[in-house]
């Protein structure tokens, strides 16, 4: 038998569904104008250069199909890299290159792909396979992310990254996703990742989540998520939040990386970041969204609506991560 | 925000609230049911006469139908631009005369009538006129005496004459008087069996009609044999040798002569679209009272040309599959690959059928999706690689279609109707999917657009939702006013309530 949840309940429990989160916080805070920024990443990465918000470096950009022949000289003395689509969408097309053996080069899952198989990847990226709509699109290459060695128990064979929710410039709700084997090194949470809720007070865990239920312990690497406290966390909101008045839109999501030297860098922004968040952190959105609302108004200051946040938004530690 | 909701909210009502109200206009005053009740088989025959004009002036003659046998027609209708045009009364019938002076391009003429059969009636007695024997060279005419000899000895009557005649003469391989008759005519099987009988003395003469095919489009006028046997008349189908009148049979012209004659013209045609509608009974009755002026004809898909409606009748249960799949995504939250593909599916099994449709559209999709993944190896272009695959789904269905006709499955033959360039699609989505999230989640979308398609072939297939929509179209209207209130619908989704099950020990 289907267990489900009755409507009551998860409007009592303030649980943000798909159509809400459509209808009233993406048409109504995110202006059609601004998506090109979010949508295509080079837009996103030139914008935050301007604004001094760290990203990784831009490799190259393979516009047309002709250049894909030259790519891999463009790629020499380079061993780890990404590809990705300029305009892809959901971490479809995604490509990270951890090391390279002359024309072999090893996938961050470990499998060996050959010269032949990055360029038909490629190929496929500007053909509009992985992009919004099927339109064409370019590929960039840019820097592998040298992750924070304190995060690298966390995640298995991948990178794992922070998601801040941004409702009108006000940090609203975080999460880490680690990948895990089941995930292939992805972090999408629906493949098998495993998603921690962060404290947006302190940047420590509440709670962690695989496909729907509660775990404490990474189930690759054995590392207790209870004892995880993200470094930089004041850079991370205050980066998050600097997003959300790059990028023009009202409800947001920001992915946000850890590299070893550099400290948070933005991956990328969503204009309309998945529900997810919502299990990972045992909370719904809709009471926090309200709540940032007010703030929103009352604080027009970047700073104070990050400190605001921090007063509201605090989620004492432990409560949730025992599994019931 | 609360100002677009009541907006919405106000246009959507006003939208189904002129739908239904027009709906129960006609239900009320122009006395149309609301259920499909009892219904009569109305059918719509146009005429469609081509030619092509040479120099002088142009004259076509159309012989009109009398309604014989029970049929009762409701509606004539003639289309005659530049055309001078008049109805005759001849002892024969009647027949209507398009004239013109000049004419320098070649011209269709059309002639439109809709009827339905009220009685199973039988055809009147006619006088009986003895033909004259036929004019043969010396060889035809042993042959067409040894021929009458050897049926006269089989047979005890006209009727058992006629019958034997039409075996003779149609079976696959007739005998060598029969085969000579045949071969030394220019003419058809008819013409040489008419000849037979009135060299034996038997009254005969063609009836000549159209045979009833739902949708055809250029169906022409086929003949019947009609003999007296001392006391009666009595009907033949020259190709089966069965005897009386078909169901599927509208008598155009009883007895000798011409259909049509186009003087100043050549290379004229005369050819029948067909289209059937089961119309409520009590919607026809009131037709046949009011046949000149019938309010309700003029201003519905019935007024329309017949190919269109029958193109109507398809398109008009489009709005209620697109319907289903508004629900079973914003309601039900099901995930599908691509939007509106489901629906493309549905219209295909309308067609084919529901099992035989589910059976060609996971052959071809699994077959598809095998080959695929050996294209994927040879590392083409996006655009190269679907229409290989477009190219590889045609052969496929080819070979389906062969494979099965062979094997004497005939439903397999309805693979035509699947859409192809979709189906393309469909297989590269899939297997892009597949390489880049798993089986599992090919298994679910793939699952789910099926679901979706069944369900709106369910949905449409339903006998009232075809009534409704073809008999009121003001309907659509209304549904389009619910799907923009479904549009606004900001509540959980179905899947949602599973999805976060798990939240209710939180805290």
């Amino acid at each position: 038998m289907i267990r489900l949840v009755s409507p009551a309940t998860l409007r009592r429990l303030g649980i943000l569904g798909m159509n809400g989160r459509n209808i009233t916080y993406i048409g109504g805070n995110n202006p059609r104008r601004n998506y090109q920024l979010v949508d295509n990443k080079l837009l996103t990465k030139q914008a935050a250069i301007e604004r001094s918000i760290a990203v990784p470096e831009l490799y190259g950009v393979i516009d047309h199909q002709f250049q894909i022949d030259g790519m891999l000289e463009q790629l020499e003395g380079r061993s780890a890299f990404v590809i990705k689509p300029v305009q892809g969408s959901g971490g479809k097309g995604i490509l990270v290159i951890t090391a390279r053996d002359g024309d072999r080069f090893i996938k961050s899952s470990g499998a060996v792909i050959s010269a032949h198989d990055l360029r038909r990847h490629t190929s496929n990226i500007l053909a509009g396979l992985h992009s919004l709509g099927g339109r064409n699109d370019f590929a960039m290459i840019e820097a592998l992310i040298d992750f924070n060695p304190a995060l690298a128990e966390y995640s298995y064979e991948g990178v794992p990254d922070i998601r801040v929710i941004v409702f009108r410039g006000v940090p609203v709700m975080a999460m880490m996703r680690c990948a895990t084997h089941t995930s292939d090194g992805k972090a999408n949470l629906h493949q098998g990742a495993v998603g921690v809720g962060i404290d947006i007070a302190t940047g420590r865990s509440i709670a962690a989540v695989q496909k729907g239920s509660l775990v404490t312990h990474h189930p690759d690497t054995g590392a207790c998520f209870k004892s995880l406290h993200l470094p930089d966390w004041e850079i991370i909101l205050d980066l998050a939040a600097s997003c959300a008045e790059m990028s023009g839109l009202g409800y947001l999501g920001a992915d946000i990386v850890l590299d070893r030297q550099r400290g948070p860098m933005l991956l990328e922004l969503n204009a309309r970041p998945g529900l997810a968040i919502q299990v990972a952190n045992q909370e719904g959105l809709v009471h926090r969204l309200r709540i940032a609302e007010e703030i929103a108004a009352s604080a027009p200051d970047h700073d104070a609506r990050i400190r605001l946040a921090k007063e509201h938004f605090h989620v004492p530690q432990g409560a949730a991560i025992a599994p019931p | 925000m609360i100002a677009s909701r009541t907006k919405v909210g106000l246009v959507a009502g006003a939208l189904i609230l002129f739908g239904l109200g027009l709906t129960a206009y006609k239900v009320i005053s122009l006395d149309l049911p609301l259920w499909p009740g009892e219904s009569r088989e109305v059918w719509t025959i146009e005429s469609k006469i081509s030619f092509k004009p040479t120099d002088g002036p142009v004259e076509v003659e159309l012989q009109m139908p009398q309604a014989l046998g029970g049929w009762v027609l409701l509606e004539e209708h003639f289309a005659s631009s530049g055309f001078g045009f008049s109805v005759l009364e001849q002892p024969s019938g009647k027949i209507a005369r398009w004239s013109r002076q000049t004419l320098e391009y070649p011209t269709t003429l059309y002639y439109k009538i809709q009827g339905y059969r009220a009685h199973q009636d039988d055809l009147p007695d006619l006088p009986v006129t003895e033909s004259a024997p036929p004019l043969l060279e010396p060889d035809q005419d042993a042959a067409m005496e040894r021929l009458v000899a050897d049926l006269r000895e089989r047979s005890s009557g006209a009727l058992t004459f006629t019958s034997l005649l039409i075996q003779a003469l149609t079976q696959p391989e007739p005998g060598q008087d029969a085969e000579f008759l045949l071969g030394t005519y220019r003419q058809t099987p008819v013409q040489v069996m008419l000849d037979v009988l009135a060299y034996a003395g038997i009254p005969a003469h063609t009836v000549r009609g159209i045979r009833l095919q739902d949708g055809r489009r250029r169906q022409t006028l086929s003949a019947l044999l009609e003999v007296h046997d001392g006391e009666d008349w009595q009907l033949f189908d020259p190709e089966t040798g069965a005897s009386g009148l078909p169901d599927d049979f509208f008598i155009w012209q009883r007895g000798d002569g011409a259909v049509l004659r186009v003087m100043g013209g050549r290379d004229s045609r005369l050819e029948f679209a067909l289209l059937s509608n089961s119309l409520p009974a009590k919607t026809v009755v009131s037709m046949e009272q009011r046949s000149d002026d019938f309010a309700l004809l003029n201003f519905s898909i019935y007024a329309l040309p017949v190919e269109q409606q029958g193109i109507f009748k398809g398109i008009l249960l489009l709005p209620v599959a697109a319907f289903v799949v508004v629900l079973m995504r914003i309601l039900v939250g099901i995930r599908t690959s691509g939007t509106f593909m489901p629906i493309l599916i549905a219209l295909a099994f309308l067609q084919t059928t529901l099992w035989v449709g589910l059976g060609i559209f996971l052959t071809l999709v699994s077959v598809g999706l095998w080959i695929r993944s050996w294209l994927s190896y040879l590392n083409l272009l996006l655009v190269a690689r679907v229409s290989a695959v477009v190219i590889v789904v045609i052969l496929l269905m080819a070979a389906l279609a062969l494979v099965s006709y062979k094997l004497g499955v005939d439903q397999a033959l309805t693979v035509t109707f699947f859409p192809t360039v979709i189906l393309a699609w469909t297989i590269e989505r899939m297997s892009i999917l597949w390489e880049e999230e798993g089986g599992r989640e090919v298994l679910m979308q793939g699952g789910g657009s099926l679901l979706v398609a069944v369900l709106a072939y369910l949905v449409m297939s339903i006998s009232v939702v075809e009534h409704l929509t073809f008999n009121f179209p003001e309907l659509l209207v209304s549904l389009l006013g619910v799907i923009l209130l479904v549009g606004k619908y900001t509540g959980y989704r179905l899947s949602e309530l599973y999805r976060f099950r798990n939240m209710v020990n939180m805290k």
